[in-house]
């Protein structure tokens, strides 16, 4: 029965892949930037949260709230001093500006940090939740999964039922009509942007936690960010998370079915016969006309 | 403010797309409590004076000035929040957004904020098909309905100017006259209202005051009372005597 296993372990790990790529769906259905540097500021997340734990509070959650604080006002100084500036002047040059973070990003962790594979230890790294003859749901799979739903969860209710979100949905919607009822777009730029980077935080962690990491790994989660938000349609909440668990399926049913050198092929193979026949994605909201 | 004082002033203003220029010393004041229209054929410079004036567009070189402060250099989320609005050309409504969530999201601003119920109330009985609708997408109104949206979500920020830029364009007459209709009933409770038109019979008939545009200039203005359809016609049009410009 490991094809069982298969299939929940790639449920579970799309959870993570749908945090991973929830930011990048947020700030290209927002703004229509592609933020090539999301990756890296996930790990970024990933790195701080492990020297936060290691040296100053000693435990992984309150390290994930000091990340969270620390990537929103990075988030927010590159958004207002770099990436706005940028967009008046259209959407390559912020291209390039998100293009540049992500170099100096990955080598500044290279400098700090040093080359060397790490991982965030964790008690319930090897534990198992379940565990039968048949199948296991290993803890930190499963921990990814719920992660995964409560961020969607709390950004759909963020989204739909408070001003601030009725303003992001409307600067996206219209963005003259948004300034004409007195929103502040640049700033709601900004705070997008936040709220991208506290769901990168909780990817930082999660990753830590979940795989073994180098300051250059970023780009792996740069591409599955995009994965999970070209199958699932950019800028729609629960197309992100079926993007994430189709990729997932996508890698783990292809590492069951042919071995694990073809995991990351066949995820990509998905990604190309989805882009062929729904290139839109498959629930967008088609924000962006 | 008294009724009678004026509310806007535009003074000389010009603009430019890069070497094109589109407005030529513009100058004109609107009375508090007034209706004014601006009338013109398409290309004649309306749309481009009217987001000069809420912010969308910078002048190269004139005035602003909203109850005597200097606006020209804010941006639009700032002048909207001094008083001024607009129902834009071609509705722009939400089209995410159910018809009641489009309204609270003209009710943004603080001020507008803490009223939201009663003002909500006042736009449902202004156009009662926006309080049966209330609870659907905005993408499946008529083009009526969406430019009644347009000028409720535009109502729901308590502006003191509300600019209404080519509401009658593509619609049926009858609902035209509804709208213009409520427009007046509106402008007697207070609002200044600035009409923007390519139609000059209606624009007369429901302004007090008309300016008429023409290749980025202003070539006539009077009470549109006194104002002779056929002479606003040639200036609309640039022949006769207008023909100059």
């Amino acid at each position: 029965m490991d094809i069982l296993q298969s299939l929940l372990n790639g449920v579970l790990l799309g959870g993570l892949y749908a945090v991973i790529g929830i930011g990048m769906s947020l700030i290209f259905g927002i703004m229509g930037l592609t933020n090539l540097a999301h990756g890296d500021l996930i790990i970024t997340g990933t790195f701080v949260c492990m020297a936060v734990a290691a040296q100053f509070v000693g435990n992984l959650w309150l390290s994930l709230l000091v990340t969270i604080c620390v990537m929103t006002i990075v988030g927010f100084l590159i958004q207002h001093f770099l990436v706005n500036r940028m967009l008046d002047k259209g959407a390559e040059p912020a291209l390039l500006v998100t293009f540049g973070i992500s170099i100096c990003l990955s080598n500044a962790l290279l400098l700090l940090f040093g080359a060397d594979a790490r991982s965030i230890q964790s008690s319930i790294m090897s534990a198992n939740v379940i565990k039968t003859e048949f199948y296991s749901i290993s803890a930190v799979y499963l921990l990814d999964f719920i992660a995964a739903i409560i961020v969607i969860f709390s950004l759909h209710c963020l989204l739909k039922y408070t001003y601030f979100g009725r303003a992001i949905r409307a600067t996206s919607d219209e963005i003259g009509s948004a300034e004409l009822v007195g929103v502040n777009t640049k700033k709601i730029y900004s705070y997008t942007m936040c709220l991208a980077m506290v769901s990168a935080a909780v990817a930082g962690l999660l990753v830590g936690m979940t795989f073994i990491f180098y300051p250059s790994t970023g780009t792996q989660y740069l591409i599955i960010a995009f994965g999970v938000v070209v199958i699932g349609g950019m800028g729609s909440l629960v197309g992100t998370l079926l993007g994430g668990i189709i990729l997932g399926l996508a890698q783990l049913l292809g590492a069951h079915f042919f071995g694990a050198g073809y995991q990351l092929l066949a995820g990509y193979l998905v990604l190309l016969i989805i882009l062929t026949i729904k290139p839109e994605g498959l629930l967008s909201s088609a924000i962006r006309k | 403010m008294l009724k009678g004082g004026i509310m806007l002033e535009v003074l000389r203003l010009n603009v430019h797309y890069g070497d094109f220029q589109a407005l030529h010393n513009i100058s004109l004041k609107i009375k508090h409590g007034s209706i004014v229209s601006i009338i013109g054929s398409n290309g004649a410079g309306k749309t481009t004076l009217l987001n000069t004036i809420l912010g969308f567009n910078k002048p190269t070189s004139g005035i602003v000035a909203f109850q005597g402060e200097k606006i020209n250099a804010m941006p639009t989320h700032k002048i909207v929040e001094q008083g001024l609005t607009m129902s834009p050309e071609g509705s722009k409504v939400f089209q995410k957004m159910t018809v009641k969530e489009n309204l609270l999201m003209g009710a943004y601003l603080p001020k507008a904020r803490k009223d939201k119920e009663e003002t909500l109330e006042l736009v449902y009985d202004m156009f009662p098909i926006l309080r049966e609708k209330a609870e659907q997408s905005a993408t499946y109104l008529s083009g009526g309905q969406r430019q009644m949206l347009a000028i409720g979500r535009a109502i729901m920020s308590k502006p003191k100017l509300l600019f209404c830029d080519e509401i009658s364009l593509g619609l049926a007459p009858v609902i035209i006259k509804d709208i213009y209709q409520t427009i007046k009933r509106i402008s007697q409770q207070g609002l200044t209202i600035v009409l923007v038109e390519q139609d000059v019979k209606r624009s007369l008939r429901y302004s007090d005051y008309s300016y008429v545009m023409l290749k980025g200039q202003i070539v006539l203005e009077g009470n549109s009372a006194e104002l002779v359809e056929t002479e606003v016609k040639d200036a609309y049009f640039g022949v006769n005597k207008y023909a100059k410009y």
